[in-house]
């Protein structure tokens, strides 16, 4: 969307066409004079809103240059479209001997429609930059840039992945926690004691994307809907044929196969600075 | 230039043919100028995009012969919706074209409704109508709506949907907070049902507030509710020293004490602290009261106040009998009476105490308060509108004292105010407001939240479905909610029931927490003898939670009062529980059960049946079960869970009767300990 609104060509076509036709009657002096007036306001306007669009907080002056960048926390989250990911990404800049540097500048930059805040920041006496992120508006993989300048004021760049919930895998990712993810996921939190090591035949995580994906659709569904045993494996999968409706299934399926890792075949692009 | 202009006017209409002629053309050339515009026109710029793109795609025929050129149009009149978008989307509706990296060729993502029975302006807003990209997407003086970003979607499912629904996580969240955090005690909030939206907290009586505490901590709260609690929902007014010691001395000097929460016990605490925690830890406290460890995290539940800091807040005498009963301070209170014993009250209080903050207070130096700055803290409290969350004894709640908020979702662009730098647009002011909002102006009232990003976004979501097409929907196009039950149970044990507050965690007949089992059906799901022993003593029956039923110190006559009253009114009519017997099934169909729950369903994946062999924990431990359950509740269990127990985690096997009665056969032989074999008679 936002590919065509930052586009400023289109915003005065329907406007410049109307002087245009005035200009049939006989050019009277006043007319065209009318006709320059609005030509320049048209213009004043389009200028201020170009250079309204560009202008942009002044970039804090770095103090000091690292030598790489690298990921603190906040990689391979997930999100609903548009929101907001549950934790802030972190990067750290450590100078060549892998030292974290304080005072070098990070600038965040990703696909159209994808928020930081801030989007740049001077590193803190630990070498880091905090930021929060919020993804654009087509679910899918994203790839955010964290870039700092070295010395040399070369660009040294990070990417960092994250992943976008459309409806359908945010309805999945539901019901995933409400009815697959005390088995399928071995981490225990406080809330959640995971049951993974309690099963005597371990379940596959959601993302081990290795496996899953050589299963296709027709054959996931049918371990969901009739357990295990459909496709002869354990019966410590239950059926959920009768408990979950078909379009609760299909959730889950695309819910599946979007946190896969590494990615299934039609997880689509992953989108990135153009 | 006078000359130019005579002779270009010469040469153009010097005389009758030569006028003709010029005037023909120019009038030729303006007619043009129409279909010139249409034949230039974006959609037909973005069709011919379409077409081009499709054409060496594998399914370019299909695609192509699908495509339909021209201006396309979706009109709904019932939900006044009149949308153009299909006609540069073209592709909305191809399921192939899912690869299609962006709009305007990509696939519509699924989502329950059909773009031909909603259209696309119901859910993104934008003009619908429009045919060039900025007037149909952006906000111009003519068009008013411009496209909702993608972050606030959600907003549109609240239009029609008034139930929470398992896709719309931020929404539902949004309207939580907007009950939960106290918005609605100052913004009315009509929905178009007719119902109120009602605030779920309950703010306490500052009534009897010098029972409770001292002046000095409701100055420095009143400055600063979190440095007292992070975790508090009490919004900073950001009052100046001389407005919190003017309030503070008003709220002291209207106190009246109530009868009885005085105190009547020994104020000394119990010197072990150790008993102290552990008695915390037994009365499962934790639960619902939050608490800040060393390393900064909290611990514990959130549906009472936070208790980090409590020692420096109340007074140990008010502590003591709040503890003995909390319901004569306040009725209302979510929080159980326990039936503590004098011993026990002393121990729990000195642990509490002993939760002190010293700097909390440190620097709080106040004078006796003079009758002018009660005067002044009085009129501040009815400034502030205290009353219309805190109930203040001489002052009325008051009516209307914010803005109503039933139709913020359509407010117009034109009668908003914008900060400096800030985007144009309804949504970045709702969030904004909610940020900052004092920042819009002098004088204004609405207090500091501690919301997170995250929660202003659920907030600026929930707030924007409260909307014109909301308010105006026909009732046949609204899902309706559920509405909230108010049920009581009556009687000497309701009477019990309220004073346990068995509704803070438990649900019955729509009514109460989430927190623990519904308890609609438990009269046909339990044994009145296992019912008995576990209000005396609650075991576990789920060893992976952390939050358990408390004892509560019940008399055997109180016991028996509720087991009787359970048994009798909590009845299931589609479980009859005299019709299966607790023994007597043969060893054969035991046996066969047996082989159910290990081989075909496989149970043993979620349940404990042998804690020997048997690992899973995610449904209840089952070594007892037949000691616990009725026979006829686990048969229609594995008949159907979901129609006992909606939204129950057990999978529906869909089971046969002869599977289910194996399965309870085996399941009812389950009696614990040495009860064990029993069933073999």
């Amino acid at each position: 969307m936002t590919r065509y609104g930052s586009n400023p060509t289109h915003v005065g076509t329907a406007d410049i066409g109307c002087p245009a036709e005035r200009s049939s009657a006989a050019v009277s002096r006043r007319g065209r004079f009318g006709f320059v007036l609005v030509l320049a306001i048209l213009s004043i306007l389009l200028a201020t809103s170009c250079s309204r669009k560009t202008e942009s907080a002044p970039l804090p002056k770095p103090t000091a240059f690292g030598a790489a960048i690298v990921e603190s926390s906040g990689g391979k989250q997930t999100a609903q479209t548009g929101s907001l990911l549950p934790q802030p990404v972190v990067v750290q800049v450590n100078d060549a001997q892998g030292t974290a540097v304080a005072g070098a500048l990070v600038e965040f930059s990703a696909a159209p429609g994808v928020a930081f805040d801030p989007p740049n920041g001077l590193t803190d006496s630990s070498g880091q930059v905090t930021t929060n992120v919020s993804l654009g508006g087509m679910a899918g993989r994203y790839a955010i840039v964290a870039s700092t300048t070295d010395k040399s004021h070369k660009r040294v760049e990070l990417k960092i992945e994250e992943l976008a919930l459309g409806y359908q895998q945010t309805l999945g990712r539901h019901l995933n926690d409400q009815y697959c993810e005390r088995c399928h996921n071995p981490e225990s939190t406080v809330e959640r004691v995971s049951n993974y090591d309690n099963l005597e035949v371990k379940p596959h995580p959601f993302t081990e994307g290795d496996t899953l994906n050589k299963i296709n659709d027709a054959d996931l569904t049918a371990i969901i809907s009739h357990g295990g045993p459909a496709l002869n494996k354990s019966a410590l999968m239950p059926a959920w044929g009768n408990t979950l409706s078909k379009s609760d299934i299909q959730a889950l399926i695309s819910y599946i196969r979007a946190i896969s890792d590494p990615p299934s075949r039609n997880a689509g692009p992953v989108y990135t600075k153009n | 230039m006078k000359e130019k202009l005579t002779s270009l006017w010469q040469r153009l209409f010097g005389d009758s043919a030569r006028a003709f002629g010029v005037v023909s053309l120019i009038f030729l050339g303006s007619l043009a100028i129409a279909p010139a515009k249409n034949f230039f026109s974006e959609w037909r710029h973005y069709q011919h995009g379409y077409l081009r793109m499709v054409r060496n795609r594998s399914d370019a025929n299909t695609l192509q012969r699908r495509f339909h050129g021209g201006i396309q149009q979706i009109w709904l009149p019932e939900l006044g919706v009149v949308d153009r978008c299909t006609s540069c989307h073209v592709g909305l509706k191809e399921a192939s074209l899912s690869d299609v990296p962006v709009q305007p060729y990509r696939t519509h993502p699924v989502v329950p409704h059909k773009l031909d029975q909603f259209g696309c302006t119901v859910c993104h807003r934008g003009q619908g109508a429009a045919t060039t990209v900025s007037e149909a997407h952006n906000s111009t003086l003519a068009w008013e709506q411009p496209i909702l970003p993608a972050k606030y979607i959600e907003s549109s499912c609240g239009e029609c949907h008034r139930a929470p629904l398992l896709g719309t996580p931020q929404l539902n969240q949004g309207r939580n907070l907007l009950s939960r955090e106290g918005c609605v005690h100052c913004h009315t909030v009509k929905l178009s049902d007719g119902s109120v939206m009602k605030a779920t907290d309950d703010p306490p009586s500052l009534s009897h507030i010098a029972d409770k505490t001292t002046r000095e901590w409701v100055y420095a709260w009143l400055k600063d509710p979190q440095a007292y609690a992070t975790t508090s929902t009490m919004p900073n007014f950001k009052l100046s020293d001389d407005d919190a010691r003017d309030i503070s001395a008003f709220l002291i000097a209207n106190s009246a004490p109530v009868p009885g929460d005085t105190a009547t016990l020994s104020a000394k605490a119990s010197p072990d602290p150790a008993a102290g925690t552990s008695l915390y830890g037994e009365s499962f406290c934790a639960s619902c009261h939050a608490v800040q460890n060393a390393a900064g995290n909290m611990v514990g539940g959130d549906v009472g106040p936070e208790l980090t800091r409590v020692g420096s807040k109340v007074k140990p005498e008010w502590l003591q009998a709040w503890l003995r009963n909390p319901r004569t301070y306040d009725p209302g209170t979510a929080m159980p009476h326990y039936r503590f014993n004098d011993s026990q009250v002393a121990t729990l209080a000195g642990f509490l105490l002993a939760k002190a903050d010293s700097d909390l207070l440190d620097n709080v130096h106040l004078a006796a308060a003079t009758p002018e700055q009660i005067a002044h803290g009085k009129r501040l409290v009815s400034d502030y509108g205290c009353a219309s969350c805190h109930e203040i004894a001489g002052i009325k709640k008051p009516e209307n004292f914010a803005p109503e908020l039933s139709r913020i979702g359509s407010k117009p662009v034109t009668q908003l105010v914008f900060l400096p730098g800030m985007q144009h647009t309804l949504p970045d002011y709702i969030a904004t407001k909610i940020k900052q909002p004092r920042s819009f102006g002098q004088g204004l009232k609405m207090p500091q939240y501690t919301f997170t990003p995250a929660q202003i976004d659920s907030l600026t979501t929930a707030l924007l479905s409260l909307n014109d097409r909301s308010n105006t929907l026909p009732p046949s196009l609204a899902v309706a909610a559920t509405p909230e039950s108010d049920y009581q149970p009556a009687g000497k044990a309701g009477k019990l029931m309220t004073d346990l507050a068995c509704f803070s965690c438990h649900r019955i007949n729509g009514h109460g927490g989430d927190m623990a089992p519904d308890l609609t059906w438990e009269g046909s799901s339990v044994q009145r003898a296992w019912l008995v022993d576990f209000l005396k003593n609650p075991g576990t029956l789920r060893p992976s939670l952390i939050r358990r039923m408390p004892r509560f110190n019940l008399s055997d006559s109180d016991i028996n009062e509720l087991t009787d009253y359970i048994m009798t009114v909590y009845q299931s009519p589609a479980v009859d529980r005299d019709s299966m017997p607790l023994s007597g099934y043969s060893q054969g169909q035991i046996e066969l059960g047996r082989q159910l729950f290990y081989g075909k369903y496989a149970c043993q994946g979620c349940h404990i049946v042998d804690s020997k062999t048997d690992k899973g924990y995610i449904g209840p431990t089952l070594t007892q079960v037949g000691s616990r359950l009725t026979a006829a509740w686990v048969y229609q269990w594995m008949k159907n869970p979901q129609a006992l127990r909606p939204g129950t985690t057990e999978p529906n096997r869909a089971m046969g009767d002869e599977d289910a009665q194996a399965l309870t056969a085996f399941l009812i032989s389950q009696k614990g300990g040495a009860k064990k074999e029993v069933a073999k008679k």
